[in-house]
């Protein structure tokens, strides 16, 4: 029988040996067969209509108008307390989303196919800045968007992505990194890099000139436009570890504003989860902490693969938009995170470190040897329904979750 | 006086050199006094839950 050490080594493997291509972008119930009409998937570990945050529901209530369940707002609120709506995490499906990480049958999924293990995960595309319904922004503007997405901007990036034969997502990352991205609150080069790659499809297999324009402003006016892309290769990148048998490696961080869940390899399927923490960092003119909501998203993924506030170190930009004090110490954050992995991903490297990897393969008996937990660079939304994101910050995964799995998985190996 | 007496003298005449252990308010508080100290990032393992300390002991290699 494998130690931990080296079952830990083959989930790092796994991971590390990935190669993520974004290759289509399809209607979600071609995507994920299994999402059915009135079926609503949603960021985090499950969750019912009656324990969801402000942000979720306002996005649940939104996203039923959208698909043409609730004549409106209030109607679809209704109809989720009465139970007309299935709930499932994202995560159940292959998917991820990020904040209130909505998914139905209509939206258009981004697709990425990990070429080396064959698996294939999804997210829906980014809807841009301000007023959004993953932060459960709802009104008609918000609605307008999603249709908009779902009827010119998914079929033009499927189009575009199937002409070129699918984009390799891990060198795209390589050079972000020496950029400045941390693929989660920062993904200004990234966005650009992939637009600049996708442009001439775009234009060749473009309707019209009008749409054409559209799609390229709306992408490059978006500097998060890549964070779902990114998104959907952390899934690609994990799911292939998500079931080794005596491994302590971490394989989903994610939230749903309620409740944080992670999920390990050695435990398969199973949440552990504890309430979610509140996010510590700036907020918008206007807006405070008062207004906040704790954090949510599947977008912790990134982290799990060593993005985010684990790569900190290559973007020191970010650190000041997040509030997590000077820029020159944004190298400490990727060095804390370094004491909780297993190892360091030699493909994706940061200058500012002398090109070291990015820490990779969080070790549950790591973070609670040490109390080192998992650092999350994140958006805020506004508690409220419809409001919006409110601010940008970093938050820390509870040390009980990993505490709890670290029981479960003992018991696993009958040492409890 | 021998050698380890003369040690000690050394020791209690010059400026104190401290290595401060865990609590970092120790070291900055001297840092602040001009006291030159390290300080090292400790705490007892699963912060000395000892439960968790046991399984972790278990759940090595």
């Amino acid at each position: 029988m494998k130690s931990i050490d080296e079952a830990n080594q083959d989930a790092l493997a796994r991971m590390l040996a990935g190669e993520p291509h974004l290759v289509d972008v399809v209607p979600a119930a071609q995507a994920i067969p299994a999402l059915t009409d009135r079926m609503i998937l949603h960021a985090g570990p499950p969750i019912g209509w009656e324990r969801m945050c402000g942000p979720l529901r306002g996005a649940v209530q939104g996203i039923a108008v959208f698909e043409g369940w609730a004549a409106d707002l209030g109607d679809a609120a209704a109809k989720a307390a009465a139970g007309a709506f299935a709930f499932a995490p994202n995560h159940h499906f292959g998917a991820v989303g990020p904040m209130t990480g909505m998914t139905t049958k209509s939206q258009p999924l981004l697709v990425v196919e990990n070429k080396t293990h064959g698996n294939r995960a999804y997210c829906a595309i980014n809807e841009g800045l301000g007023k959004v319904m993953r932060f459960g922004g709802n009104d008609a503007e918000v609605l307008d968007r999603l249709r908009w997405i779902a009827r010119v901007l998914g079929p033009a990036l499927g189009r575009a992505l199937r002409a070129v034969g699918g984009v390799a997502l891990k060198p795209l990352i390589a050079r972000g990194l020496t950029m400045g991205d941390e693929m989660h609150q920062r993904n200004v080069a990234c966005s650009s890099l992939l637009l600049r790659q996708l442009a001439p499809a775009l234009a060749r297999t473009a309707q019209n000139a009008d749409e054409l324009a559209a799609c390229l402003d709306f992408i490059g006016r978006n500097d998060q436009f890549f964070l779902n892309v990114a998104m959907a290769m952390g899934k690609a990148l994990t799911d292939p570890a998500c079931d080794i048998a005596g491994s302590t490696v971490v394989t989903a961080m994610s939230r749903n504003g309620t409740d944080f869940g992670i999920r390990v390899a050695g435990t398969g399927e199973r949440w552990f989860t504890a309430p979610v923490e509140m996010p510590v960092g700036l907020y918008f003119p206007g807006f405070s902490e008062k207004d906040a909501n704790p954090d949510m998203g599947d977008s912790a993924i990134v982290e799990t693969v060593g993005l985010g506030g684990f790569a900190m170190a290559a973007a020191p930009a970010v650190v000041g938009y997040v509030g997590a004090g000077r820029p020159s110490q944004a190298a400490a954050f990727t060095r804390d995170m370094g004491e909780i992995v297993v190892g360091h991903n030699p493909a994706w490297t940061i200058p500012a470190m002398d090109f070291a990897g990015v820490p990779t393969g969080i070790d549950i008996r790591l973070v609670v040897e040490t109390g080192v937990a998992p650092t999350i660079n994140t958006g805020i939304a506004h508690r409220e329904p419809g409001v919006g994101q409110v601010g940008a910050g970093v938050v820390k995964a509870p040390l009980k979750c990993f505490e709890e799995a670290l029981v479960a998985f003992a018991e696993t190996m009958g040492t409890a | 006086m021998d050698a380890r007496d003369a040690k000690s003298q050394d020791l209690l005449a010059a400026a104190p050199r401290v290595v401060n252990v865990g609590l970092e308010m120790f070291a900055s508080t001297l840092a602040a006094q001009g006291t030159r100290v390290v300080h090292v990032q400790w705490s007892p393992p699963a912060g000395g839950d000892a439960r968790l300390a046991g399984l972790l002991d278990r759940l090595r290699g």
